[in-house]
């Protein structure tokens, strides 16, 4: 029935030739998303004074290397080893530690004192990484995440080498809402602010129906208007839990914010980040 | 239940284990440990009490100390068969040591169990996936890089600004131009003199086969010059027509040919 309605449209269309109406625009989940009074305005001043003062402020006034250190759960598999590993590749000046049961709360003044900028722990279950929380340091807010879909490496199809040690670009796009300028900046703190354009490398957050999608390329300018990628470097895509204000601390900690399912999975048209 | 033993429910039960000599409602004389929030009792059911059922287990504390509570058991149970006495024993010893380990796992760091739900799991699922389509990374990536490249972030490592691109062109293009003025009549001096040359050899040399060769010669020299005029109106052109450049380059190839022809012609008349 709909295909009828459609030939029909299509022969009025073509009957008409110069004189038919223009193309209905197709909706999309984009389109109908239903409006978010947190949305940022480009030239909202509340949220730049918010952000001069906020806990990103030294890093984005360059007073602060990041430094960063990478870790996993206890008892980290192969996989998420690995994973590790080519995370640490990807983001310049990280490192990676293992964790023989060490309690969060204890490591955490340690690394302030080491001089660590940010800390990332990814969560491991049944041999593959599904966790990561990622807290800036100095008492900085704590981001927990759902990571699914990880491609290590060898598993994306490609034929490019390894990342360099150049530090790379970062693209951050479709974060929206005030919610999502924070987690942005986040991720923007973990690299450093002056990328090496030698190494035409780009770290790619995408925010898109609140699933981050990270990606990390190198890119070659074929011409004025044409640009080639290559990936290289790990895939995955995340998915926002819960955000904290102070470092990581479960039960005493304040949160920002967190996904309850009941309320806010319901309307498929409502996003939040 | 295992193969060889059932499992008693009763909650008095002192081994487990459903014997007839370890069943709480089968022996009239019978005690065992419970334990209630970290401390151990021991309980007692005797035959005086058995038409009283509220008070037919008889509770006694025993110490936190674990040689101390051993001495209380045994003098509780003074002349009670050998059997209940052990077992009561290797009770509270199992007890005991169970206790410890939950102390001492609370203290370190627990994993917290948070149930995935399956429904909710396979929507999240074709969620992401859906999102992933709709994202286009690659598209968007490109973009942004190219939006980057035209707001000049990038500075003077790439070689691609369209404005100064055409402004070295019209550079070339005039300096061509000039050269190609100077070739033409070079060129012509060089010709007239090449002529005088070849006639020159001509009138000396008497082989025809000679004459092939300077002939040739001289093609191939005169050649070279027609193509670096032409080289020169193709630069020219290329800014404008790309295309027509290879084409007009072969008119002259053939054009050449021509004059070859005619030439030889024309040098036997002179000659």
């Amino acid at each position: 029935e709909k295909l009828a309605a459609k030939k029909k449209r299509r022969k009025e269309r073509e009957a008409l030739g110069d004189k038919a109406p223009p193309k209905a625009i197709p909706k999309t989940i984009e389109n109908q998303r239903v409006y978010d009074e947190t949305t940022v305005d480009p030239n909202d001043e509340e949220v730049a004074f918010d952000e001069a003062t906020d806990e990103f402020a030294p890093y984005f006034n360059r007073q602060t290397v990041p430094k960063i250190l990478i870790t996993t759960s206890d008892r980290p598999r192969g996989r998420t080893v690995r994973f590790c590993e080519q995370l640490s590749s990807v983001i310049p000046n990280s490192h990676v530690y293992y964790r023989r049961g060490l309690a969060l709360k204890r490591i955490i003044p340690q690394c302030i004192a080491r001089d660590f900028t940010d800390l990332i722990v990814i969560n491991e279950d049944r041999k593959i990484p599904n966790g990561l929380v990622l807290s800036h340091l100095p008492d900085g807010p704590t981001a927990h995440f759902r990571m699914s879909s990880v491609r290590l490496r060898k598993e994306i199809k490609q034929k490019g080498k390894e990342p360099t040690e150049h530090v790379p670009e970062v693209i951050l796009n479709n974060f929206t809402t005030r919610l999502g300028h924070s987690v942005g900046r986040m991720f923007a703190s973990l690299f450093p602010h002056d990328p090496q354009f030698i190494g035409r490398q780009v770290a790619t957050f995408h925010n898109q129906r609140d699933y981050i999608f990270f990606r990390f390329h190198r890119y070659i300018f074929k011409s004025e208007k044409k640009v080639g990628i290559q990936e290289l470097g790990p895939r995955f895509t995340l998915k926002l839990r819960s955000l904290q204000k102070g470092t990581f601390d479960s039960k005493f900690g304040e949160y920002e914010w967190i996904h309850k399912r009941r309320e806010m999975d319901t309307n498929r048209r409502k996003f939040h980040l | 239940r295992t193969k060889t033993q059932n499992f008693c429910r009763n909650e008095y039960n002192l081994t487990g284990l459903c014997n007839r000599s370890s069943c709480p409602l089968a022996n009239s004389q019978y005690a065992t440990i419970r334990e209630e929030k970290g401390r151990c009792y021991l309980y007692m059911k005797t035959i005086e009490r058995a038409a009283f059922p509220r008070r037919l287990w008889e509770r006694v504390l025993l110490s936190k100390n674990y040689e101390k509570a051993l001495e209380e058991i045994d003098e509780n149970l003074i002349y009670w068969p050998r059997f209940i006495r052990h077992k009561c024993k290797q009770r509270f010893t199992k007890i005991t040591q169970y206790l410890i380990r939950i102390r001492k796992l609370t203290l370190k760091r627990q994993r917290k169990l948070v149930p995935l739900r399956r429904k909710i799991e396979r929507r999240e699922k074709r969620r992401e996936e859906k999102a992933l389509i709709a994202a286009q990374l690659d598209n968007a990536i490109e973009k942004e890089l190219l939006e980057r490249l035209k707001q000049d972030t990038y500075g003077d490592i790439y070689n691609f600004p369209i404005h100064a691109f055409d402004k070295a062109l019209q550079q070339q293009d005039a300096e061509s131009e000039s050269e190609s003025d100077a070739e033409k009549e070079e060129e012509d001096d060089e010709d007239t003199d090449n002529r005088e040359f070849v006639e020159a050899d001509d009138s000396d040399l008497s082989d025809f086969e000679d004459m092939d060769k300077l002939e040739t010669s001289s093609e191939e020299e005169q050649e070279k010059e027609e193509e670096v005029e032409k080289k020169a109106s193709h630069s020219k052109s290329k800014g404008k027509t790309p295309l027509k450049g290879p084409a007009r380059r072969k008119r002259p190839y053939i054009e050449i040919e021509y004059e070859e022809e005619t030439e030889p012609t024309t040098k036997t008349k002179a000659a």
